[in-house]
């Protein structure tokens, strides 16, 4: 399966540029995790990927292949959307029906196993859904078609903790099953972090992180001890946000450690979470450069 | 045995450890098949390539062994093998840790000795 590649992909509306150079490769069999705030731009560029919209600037490749509009892989690039493409009054099986013609094939013994695990009939129509049953008969579809890429826009949107967990079991066994690349764009980001392994961050038009899970989660710390030995330990180092407690000064960092550095013994220094990470990466008014 | 994971190293070493512990405290004795990558991915809904990175850290050091078609089993010499490798660590894990706190808290070496004593005594 080839790579899908964007080169200095740039994104406007109107004069308000919401992708800024984003040169991203997504590589085949990978589960991707695409994390970033409210309005970010998540979703557009998926959408950009699945050509439901096109790029201001910039280029998208197939492998080999700069992909123009027309040309575009459809089966082997499927974008669960946020936005409903499907007609409302259809009743799900119809719909399934209808994606399986036009996606090629479809895998019906796992919708049918999905259906009934999340407690959901065929014979419903779209619009009788409350949101969570629409996102999760969205996902189902996503995880049916036969695309080699599957784009995952908020798939766990108003599911009940429950349902989260069992969504992600289906995922992985898809994944399993058929491996193929998931990129999962989630604000949950706590429940996906021992599901993927490529980590994206979105942050005011950039692609501000493009590393696997265990590299992220390497670099990001939190030093705390008394203010005048952090802030000498932690000199020239990446700083994302610090704070003040009493004479407890604590320090979040996302760099590696100078090993020559000694650590004083009153320093503490501990990794924190993939979403406390992203929390300090992506908090307005802490200096994030990464 | 039990599962659990936190922040302290990256996951994949954190599930070989749990497999290296589980091994050590008998839970998986020499010759018995460990959960497949499969059960444990979909158990704790962990991504399979990072199961599969544990497991094959652990075959790499020769803690189990992959039967083609049937799955991973522990090696016979498996356990003799932790063992040795936590006793060089013993002393680096424990015992200097166990000194500095000591020496925190005002404790003099022939204290120590006397609790390690008293340890014993209670064991």
């Amino acid at each position: 399966m080839p790579n899908l590649q964007t080169t200095q992909l740039i994104k406007q509306f109107g004069n308000q540029i919401v992708l800024d150079d984003i040169n991203l490769t997504l590589k085949p069999n990978t589960i991707y995790g695409l994390l970033g705030r409210n309005g970010v731009g998540k979703s557009t560029l998926l959408s950009i990927l699945a050509n439901h919209q096109t790029a201001s600037l910039g280029e998208i490749k197939w492998g080999d292949t700069v992909l123009t509009g027309r040309d575009h892989p459809l089966q082997a690039i499927y974008l669960m959307s946020e936005i409903n493409l499907f007609n409302k009054d259809d009743k799900l099986k119809t719909i399934t029906k209808n994606t399986a013609l036009l996606q090629g094939s479809f895998d019906h013994e796992l919708a049918e196993e999905m259906l009934t695990a999340f407690d959901l009939s065929p014979k419903k129509k779209l619009n009788q859904l409350s949101t969570g049953y629409r996102t999760i008969f969205k996902t189902i579809v996503a995880l049916c078609v036969p695309a080699e890429y599957v784009f995952l826009d908020e798939p766990v949107l108003g599911l009940d903790a429950n349902y989260r967990s069992l969504l992600y079991r289906y995922i992985l066994q898809a994944y399993e099953s058929r491996p193929r690349t998931f990129v999962v764009a989630t604000h949950i980001i706590e429940e996906i972090a021992t599901l993927v392994e490529h980590v994206l961050v979105l942050n005011d038009t950039q692609l501000i992180v493009d590393d696997d899970l265990e590299n992220v989660l390497a670099k990001s710390y939190r030093v705390s001890g008394p203010e005048e030995l952090v802030r000498k330990y932690c000199t020239d180092l990446n700083i994302l946000d610090s704070q003040q407690m009493g004479t407890l000064y604590t320090v979040y960092l996302y760099d590696t450690l100078p090993t020559e550095r000694i650590i004083p013994d009153r320093l503490t220094i501990e990794h924190i979470d993939l979403q406390e990470t992203f929390i300090k990466l992506t908090n307005k008014g802490s200096e994030a450069h990464v | 045995m039990l599962f659990e994971f936190n922040n302290d190293s990256p996951l994949y070493r954190q599930i070989a450890e749990q497999i290296e512990e589980g091994i050590f405290t008998g839970v998986f004795p020499p010759g018995s098949q460990i959960p497949s990558t499969t059960e444990i991915s979909r158990q704790f809904n962990i991504n399979p390539a990072t199961v599969l990175k544990g497991m094959n850290q652990l075959v790499a050091s020769g803690l189990i062994e992959k039967k083609r078609g049937l799955g991973m089993f522990v090696t016979p010499s498996a356990p003799a093998q932790i063992t040795e490798k936590r006793q060089s660590e013993f002393f680096e894990h424990y015992v200097a840790q166990f000194i500095t706190e000591a020496q925190q808290l005002n404790l003099s070496k022939n204290d120590l000795i006397g609790l390690i004593e008293r340890g014993y005594d209670h064991a």
